[in-house]
Order: structure tokens, then C-alpha cells, then sequence
């Protein structure tokens, strides 16, 4: 039975199997963070169940990929219901337009759920409340709830969720809810279990790798290695003669804002076969446009970059130029970081599933909007008719934002109108990447008789994120580089301007977990630890004394979280103190800071650091976040470790390399990440729960581990690492 | 050919140089061991052969054929978590868990030759185990935890 809505926007209800469904509109503002997507149009609607046996289901609509997202959202809808956690169950939705924004990425899945999915919990729980007091005859202000019961307190009677939930679903939905002041939380801010740890630790969790659906094939597609390469001819004989071979079909390369490169794909009977009939396959390659694109090239035009204005001036206050000119000494420091690749522990993968004009895929995709978007783009299907499952994912960092994974396989499928699930090797996966890019930074200033700065010029070379995808919005690339500097500088500086200059490059780009911060801050928190030095100042005080107000910009985030530099101040405060700033270190040792403010998320982090016969050791690695209330403790904990390890693994080892085109690395013997025995010895955690909306967690600790490293290095060694990797110079 | 993976044997029709994990996964239908890397570098893939921790990317099945195979599925005994599940399901380890496998059985290898390991034991026996997540700090804690549920020092 379905009632008719009261708002147009706001509210579906149903009754499916004795149960209550129930949908609330999301905001289709935060589109706007990753460019090249599909805007379709939003119907959004998320749902809660409750069956009569009163186990609660809470269907999450983001995309899980170890941050958490499907314990912290279920645990904001359980909260506002009034549910018992131990009954609450987590179902994934499937793509479908009435979620709205599926997207996971720009650690905005609470941020965007706060208040929506709050206010649908909320929502349910006042209609099973109405329920039971229609069914007791009683006024509902009388009722109330506990751990997934309607109790009437004068009477003492109690009803189930479950007893009551058919009742409830047939009743009108409330236009207005109170939400529960933060004093009254039971679930939210108390630290939870991943709700698929127990899956995992027995190996029942479904990662896309593991789906398998009847009559399935399975393929491995030799891809272009150079970039922009194309197939002039291929011998598949002997690839046919291979045990278990079924199949051998051409890939084109789809361009125009969704990215997959030329290949041709063994299909065979099993994963093994498939690989065993793609190595017996002869390709001849056209080698296109960028084959004579290689790391020393790239240096090459970024340095000549940094020797002039830049192609944009991305902000400008004041005249730099001009006190730079007069200025008697001007310090200035060159930055370099490498591209990067994700490297998730899950090779990339999707099965599909086309016959006809239909199509079934499973795939573990961040954005399954833009990926059943982009299928049906390229098979040329009615939207409508591509259904898309969204499995759990090895890992995504901005990897699995992109639909090509996806795309491919459901091309696979189209040609043999058979189910068909694609397997990218490690070699496929390094290679053909979305790389964090490279860039190069050029920092110059001068300082005031107080030792700070009052002219600041920043020079930028990338080849920029959204350059992949099509021209530039807005004038220019520059802007979307400029994360946490140019504009978006926190320092006090009478004269800036900063410059940005797009390095040409065939080689794709994508969201690599914090993105462009992970290279501006870099540069900048190292930058601001040689001024400091010097103006002969302690690093955090010179910080706190320059740490000002941003001026907001356009965008509606901005608006709606403008910078607060209390805040940053505060994370910088309580990092040092309680990594014991300025404390005497052995010998050998030395602590650095950082702070920024990126992803709207504040994040100091201070590393202490020996180098002992060229050997690096991290001691400990304090992290202070302030990102508003804390959903689940542990979680947002977790999600902290894992970003020090990860930007560790980055600041220390991580480089992908072109020559001729492509890509160099071809495994982890030569795409090194971080292992256990390389880990920090001690990573420490610490929240300022401000009293403001949450924005988010993923992202928080990426940005700041390098240059707070890089900062301890410096001190322990007297050198300064100013290239990524971290080169430790022997002592 | 005949394999006995977690007690069980499997009529397998394997080519003998097909690696364990394919078997395993496309043939038997045990997901569980995960795929990362094809070369042995990641420990993803990691199973018990006799006991030893062995990346099945890269032991051909031929050559494991009537030898005791141990996978996630099989750690489980007797109804019983083995201790290295009990510590990280109390520690909260895994993030998207996909190497989670791999370290759990290198764990619980680990545990049997060094019912009390170092830092430096732990460090070197799991030093073959990526986690791309960044989980290792709780590893290292949930194997001494899980040393301590497994000698009887603590009740998880």
C-alpha cells in the first residue's frame, strides 16, 4: 500500500512484505566536486525497513571501500530511530536515480548525510510511534521509544517496531520532526564495529572480484601500454588454441570524458585461461600521439615552467611582484612530487552481463551513477534499462570513481551477449590507472622586519585532474589545482599571487585520496618551515601567528562551512602539545609539524623521526582532527591510521614513472608501498568535536603526514627533502 | 586431480600449472583467497599448504595435489573462531578487508611456530602482507592479542 506524498520532494512510503519503506531527498549540491559526471536527474530517496521479526534493514546508498560508510550511515538513521543496534542489518543499494547522489568520494558521505538521513530515521520512528498509540488508543505524546520499542509509559505497554510497522506504513508522513539533541545520542558518537568485519574475517564478504553469475565467462584485455595507442592488427590463433578459450574480441578506446584505452580481450572458461590465452596473443600497436612523452620530459617542461609567469594567474592580492622586486632577499624553494598510482589491494574488475538492449553489471564503483551512466553512453542503451549492483571494494581511493573498468566489461559482454566478468591483472592495473599527477611547485617570499612574510609568489606545473576530462570550466585548470593554497592560503600575506601552468600529458589523471593536497601541501607546509627558520621562529608559534581568515569563496560548501582559523589554530595546538612539542629528543631524532585545512576537514599532524645510518624510523605520528561531531569513534579512528600509513607509503616509496608513454611499473617489486615493517611504531588519534555539522573523515590525515615529515627529517638530518619520494640523505 | 582443501577433497579439472588461487577460486567456488598481484608479492592470495603459510598465485595446483590446503573458509574449527578472528574481530582490524585473508593466515601461521612473537616477529612474518588500507598497527596488535586469547592468558 503506498499513501500519497505530502511534499513533493521529501517522502515515499510503502509497505513491501510487512515492512516500512521510506525515502528522503539528498542535496544535489555536492555534484559539483568531481567534474566529467553524468547529471542526470535526481529523484533521491534512501530507505529504512522493518520487518516483523523487528530486525531493522538500512539501505546505504554510498559505496563501501573500507572507510566505513556503511556502519556510520546506518548508525545516523539508526540513531534518530530510536533502533536497536544489535537488530539493525545494512543492505547496499543498487544504482537507481532516486538515491541522488551515489557518488562516494571528497569524504562527503556523512557530510551529505547528516541531516537527511537523521530526519528519515526520525520520520519512521514517529510513525510507529503514532501506530502504537492508534493501536493502544493513547496519545502519542505519551509514547515514546527505546532500542526499536514504542513504550507508553503510563500503561506500561510495550509494542516491537516489527509489531507495529505495517500500521505505521500506511500512515501520512510526518512534514516535521524534531531531531534529538546531541546529550540524547545512544549510537551515534560510540565507537561501533565495522558492520562487514565479521564477513570479512570469516571470507564471506563479496568483493566485486568475487561475484558470479550463471553462464559467466571470464576475460583479460591486452590494453594499449602507450597512452593514446591504438591496434593496427592482432593474431589470435594461437590464443584460440589455448585450453579454454572462448572467445577473442577488439576493444576501441572511448574518449570524450570517459577514458578506456585500446585493446583486445581474451574471453575464456576460467580467469587462468583467459591470461594464459592473452599471453599467447600477437598485437601490433599504433603508437599515437604521446609516445615520446616520458618522465625527464615532463621534468623538463615544468622546470622551464617555474622560470616564468605562469599560462594562469589563479589569485592575486596586492602586488608580489612588485615588494618581491624591492625586496633585499627573497627566499624561494623549488617542490616536486611524482605521479602516483592507487594501487588498491583489488585489482580493478566488473561483471556485466548485455543481451539485447538490456544490461546487468556488478561492480565495485565509487560512482554508480556515472558508471551505468557511461555504459549506457557507450553501448548506446536506454538508461533505464542498464541495472547496476554495487559490490564491496578492495580499496578505492578515488580509483574507482571512474566508470572505464565498468565500461569495458559491459563492451565485453555486448560483443558476445554473454555474461562476461573482466580481470585486470596488477600489471593492467598500475599501468592503466587514473595517476594522482605530477607537478612542481615554486615558492617565493619575502619577509617583514617581524620575520613574516609580506610578498608570496606560488608557480604550480600539473597536468591537471580535470584536463583528462574535457576543457577547462571557469578559464582556466589552475583554480581546481590550488587546493589549500592560492586562494585558499591560510596565512596572512599582504602581496600574492599564485600561477598555474597545465603540463600537457597523455597520461590519465584522477582523485588519488585527497587529491591535489596531497602535492600543495607538501609544498606549502614545507615552504612555511623554511621561512620560520628563517625568521629564526618556532615553526607552530610562526604558523599560529600567521594563520588568518579565508575569505569563502563561491562555491555553496564554502558558504555553508566557511574556514574558521580557531580551528586550525586548535588542531596545531593540540597536535604539538601532545606529540610534546619542543621537548628534548635523543640524538638523531627530530619532530615536524603541519597543519591544513583540506576537504573542509581541519588536520595538524606532527611526526617524530630518526635517521640512523641512512635508516628512517617513525617514531610516532600525532594527529589532531577537528571535523565536528564523531559518528563512530573507532571508525573515524581507523580512518586516521590508515591515512598516515597510506601518505607514508606515498611520502617514502611511491612513483610511477612513463617511458615512451606508459607506464614503467608493472608490480610491487617496482610500485613499492608501504610495509608493516616500515609502519610508524606508534600512530596517536585526537578529535576537537567543534558543535557544528560533521563534514568528513576519509581524506583527513593525507595531506599533512609528508610535509610534517618532511619537516623531521629536516631536523634530524639538516637537509631538507624537498622531492617526492622522500630521499633520507645519510647522516 | 584431487584436492583437499579445508578437509574436503575436490575433483578438480585443472590444467597441473594452473595456480592454486584460480583453482580455488574459479573451480572450487572458495572466494575467499583473494587475488592482488600474480607474483607473490602482496600476500593477498596467502593459504596454509601443511601448515606453511604459501602464496597460491604462485604454487601451480599440481603441485599441491594431496596435500592439506587451508584457506579463510577453514580457520574456523570446530565451530570455534581461531584466535586470530576472535582478536580482530575485537580490534576492529579490517577497513575494506581484502587483504585481511592473506593476514590472518599468515598470522595464524605465525602463532604456531611463535606462540609469543616480538615486534620484530611480527614485523618480519607479516612483512609479505600488504595492506593498502593502512591497517598494520592494529595487525600488530591483534596478533599479540590473539596470542594471548590463544594460550589462555585472556577470554576475548
Amino acid at each position: 500500500m503506498t499513501t500519497s506524498l505530502t511534499r513533493r520532494d521529501f517522502i515515499r512510503v510503502s509497505a513491501a512484505a510487512g515492512g516500512l519503506l521510506l525515502g528522503v531527498t539528498l542535496p544535489a549540491d555536492a555534484w559539483r566536486r568531481f567534474q566529467g559526471q553524468q547529471q542526470a536527474r535526481i529523484d533521491p530517496t534512501l530507505f529504512a525497513r522493518i520487518a516483523p521479526d523487528n530486525t531493522v534493514t538500512i539501505t546505504v546508498a554510498k559505496s563501501e571501500m573500507g572507510q566505513g560508510v556503511r556502519t556510520s550511515l546506518a548508525m545516523l538513521v539508526a540513531e534518530e530511530l530510536d533502533a536497536d543496534w544489535g537488530l539493525v542489518r545494512v543492505e547496499q543499494a543498487p544504482f537507481d536515480a532516486r538515491y541522488g547522489n551515489q557518488g562516494t568520494g571528497g569524504s562527503g558521505s556523512v557530510m551529505e548525510g547528516w541531516t537527511q538521513l537523521r530526519q528519515a530515521g526520525a520520520k519512521v520512528r514517529a510513525m510507529l510511534v503514532s501506530a502504537a498509540a492508534q493501536e493502544w488508543g493513547v496519545p502519542e505524546r505519551e509514547c515514546s521509544t527505546e532500542a526499536s520499542f514504542v513504550v507508553h509509559g503510563k500503561s506500561g505497554r510495550r509494542a516491537s517496531y516489527g509489531a507495529v510497522a505495517e500500521r505505521a506504513a500506511r500512515l501520512p508522513v510526518p512534514e516535521q520532526v524534531t531531531l534529538k539533541p546531541k546529550a540524547q545520542f545512544r549510537i551515534l558518537g560510540k565507537a561501533r564495529s565495522g558492520i562487514d568485519v565479521p564477513d570479512i574475517t570469516h571470507g564471506r564478504a563479496t568483493f566485486g572480484i568475487d561475484v558470479k553469475v550463471p553462464g559467466m565467462l571470464y576475460a583479460s584485455i591486452e590494453r594499449a601500454a602507450t597512452f593514446g595507442a591504438t591496434v593496427k592488427s592482432f593474431d589470435a590463433a594461437a590464443a584460440r588454441q589455448v585450453p579454454g578459450v572462448r572467445d577473442v574480441v577488439q576493444l576501441p578506446a572511448v574518449a570524450n570524458g570517459v577514458v578506456t584505452h585500446a585493446g583486445v580481450a581474451v574471453v575464456a572458461e576460467n580467469t587462468w585461461a583467459a591470461m594464459q590465452g592473452r599471453k599467447a596473443l600477437k598485437v601490433e600497436w599504433e603508437p599515437g600521439p604521446h609516445a615520446n612523452e616520458s618522465t625527464p620530459s615532463y621534468h623538463e617542461f615544468m622546470s622551464q615552467a617555474m622560470n616564468r609567469p605562469g599560462a594562469e594567474t589563479v589569485y592575486r592580492v596586492g602586488d608580489a611582484e612588485g615588494v618581491l622586486a624591492q625586496a633585499a632577499k627573497v627566499y624561494s624553494a623549488g617542490f616536486e612530487a611524482p605521479f602516483l598510482s592507487h594501487a588498491t589491494m583489488e585489482p580493478m574488475n566488473c561483471t556485466a552481463s548485455v543481451k539485447g538492449d538490456q544490461a546487468e553489471i556488478w561492480s565495485p564503483t565509487q560512482f554508480p551513477n556515472w558508471a551505468a551512466g557511461a555504459t549506457a553512453q557507450v553501448l548506446k542503451l536506454d538508461p533505464k534499462n542498464v541495472r547496476l549492483h554495487v559490490t564491496l571494494m578492495g580499496g578505492g581511493f578515488g580509483r574507482r570513481i571512474n566508470p572505464d573498468f565498468t565500461v569495458e566489461a559491459a563492451l565485453v559482454s555486448q560483443k558476445l551477449q554473454q555474461p562476461v566478468k573482466v580481470v585486470w591483472t596488477r600489471d593492467d592495473d598500475l599501468r592503466h590507472d587514473f595517476y594522482r599527477p605530477c607537478a612542481m611547485h615554486r615558492l617565493e617570499a619575502a619577509l617583514g622586519p617581524e620575520g613574516l612574510p609580506v610578498a608570496w609568489r606560488h608557480r604550480m606545473s600539473t597536468p591537471a585532474i580535470s584536463a583528462t576530462y574535457g576543457p577547462p570550466r571557469d578559464g582556466g585548470y589552475g583554480k581546481g589545482v590550488a587546493a589549500g593554497v592560492g586562494p585558499e592560503l591560510p596565512y596572512r600575506v599582504p602581496n600574492q599571487v599564485c600561477e598555474y601552468t597545465l603540463l600537457p600529458s597523455g597520461v590519465p589523471r584522477g582523485w588519488w585520496r585527497a587529491v591535489e593536497s596531497t602535492h600543495t601541501i607538501f609544498a606549502l607546509e614545507s615552504f612555511i618551515d623554511e621561512l620560520a627558520e628563517a625568521a629564526g621562529k618556532d615553526p607552530v608559534e610562526y604558523r599560529l601567528a600567521l594563520i588568518a581568515q579565508v575569505p569563502p569563496g563561491q562555491s555553496e560548501e564554502d558558504r555553508k562551512y566557511p574556514f574558521d582559523p580557531e580551528r586550525m589554530k586548535g588542531v596545531l595546538r593540540l597536535a604539538a602539545g601532545k606529540a610534546g612539542w619542543g621537548k628534548s629528543l635523543p640524538r638523531g631524532h627530530g619532530m615536524g609539524v603541519a597543519v591544513a585545512r583540506d576537504h573542509l576537514i581541519y588536520c595538524a599532524e606532527a611526526v617524530e623521526a630518526s635517521v640512523e645510518n641512512g635508516k628512517l624510523r617513525i617514531h610516532k605520528v600525532v594527529c589532531a582532527v577537528d571535523t565536528g561531531p564523531i559518528i563512530n569513534p573507532d571508525g573515524a579512528r581507523a580512518q586516521l591510521e590508515g591515512g598516515v600509513v597510506q601518505a607514508l607509503s606515498a611520502a617514502l616509496k611511491e612513483r610511477i614513472t612513463i617511458a615512451g608513454g606508459a607506464v614503467e611499473q608493472r608490480n610491487f617489486d617496482s610500485y613499492r608501498v608501504l610495509r608493516i615493517n616500515e609502519a610508524p611504531l606508534a600512530i596517536e588519534t585526537h578529535f576537537i568535536e567543534t558543535d557544528t555539522e560533521p563534514t568528513g573523515m576519509g581524506e583527513a590525515a593525507m595531506a599533512t603526514l609528508a610535509p610534517a615529515l618532511a619537516n623531521a627529517i629536516t631536523r634530524a638530518t639538516g637537509k631538507r627533502p624537498r622531492v617526492l619520494p622522500l630521499e633520507v640523505a645519510a647522516t | 586431480m584431487k584436492l583437499i582443501v579445508n578437509g574436503t577433497t575436490h575433483d578438480v579439472a585443472a590444467p597441473p600449472a594452473m595456480p592454486l588461487l584460480w583453482a580455488l577460486r574459479d573451480l572450487i567456488g572458495l572466494t575467499g583467497t583473494k587475488f592482488g598481484c600474480g607474483q607473490a608479492f602482496c600476500g593477498a592470495c596467502t593459504v596454509l599448504v601443511d601448515g606453511a603459510p604459501t602464496r597460491s598465485c604462485s604454487v601451480p595446483v599440481g603441485a599441491v595435489e594431496n596435500r592439506l590446503v587451508t584457506t579463510i573458509e577453514g580457520l574456523v574449527r570446530n565451530g570455534k573462531d581461531h584466535p586470530v578472528q576472535q582478536a580482530w574481530l575485537e580490534l576492529n582490524v579490517p577497513q575494506c578487508g581484502y587483504c585481511q585473508a592473506g593476514q590472518l593466515l599468515s598470522a595464524a601461521a605465525l602463532l604456531e611456530r611463535k606462540p609469543r612473537p616480538s615486534d620484530a616477529d611480527i614485523d618480519t612474518a607479516m612483512a609479505g602482507n600488504l595492506c593498502r588500507c593502512g591497517t598494520y598497527l592494529r595487525i600488530r596488535q591483534a596478533i599479540k592479542r590473539a596470542a594471548d586469547i590463544k594460550d589462555g592468558r585472556v577470554t576475548p
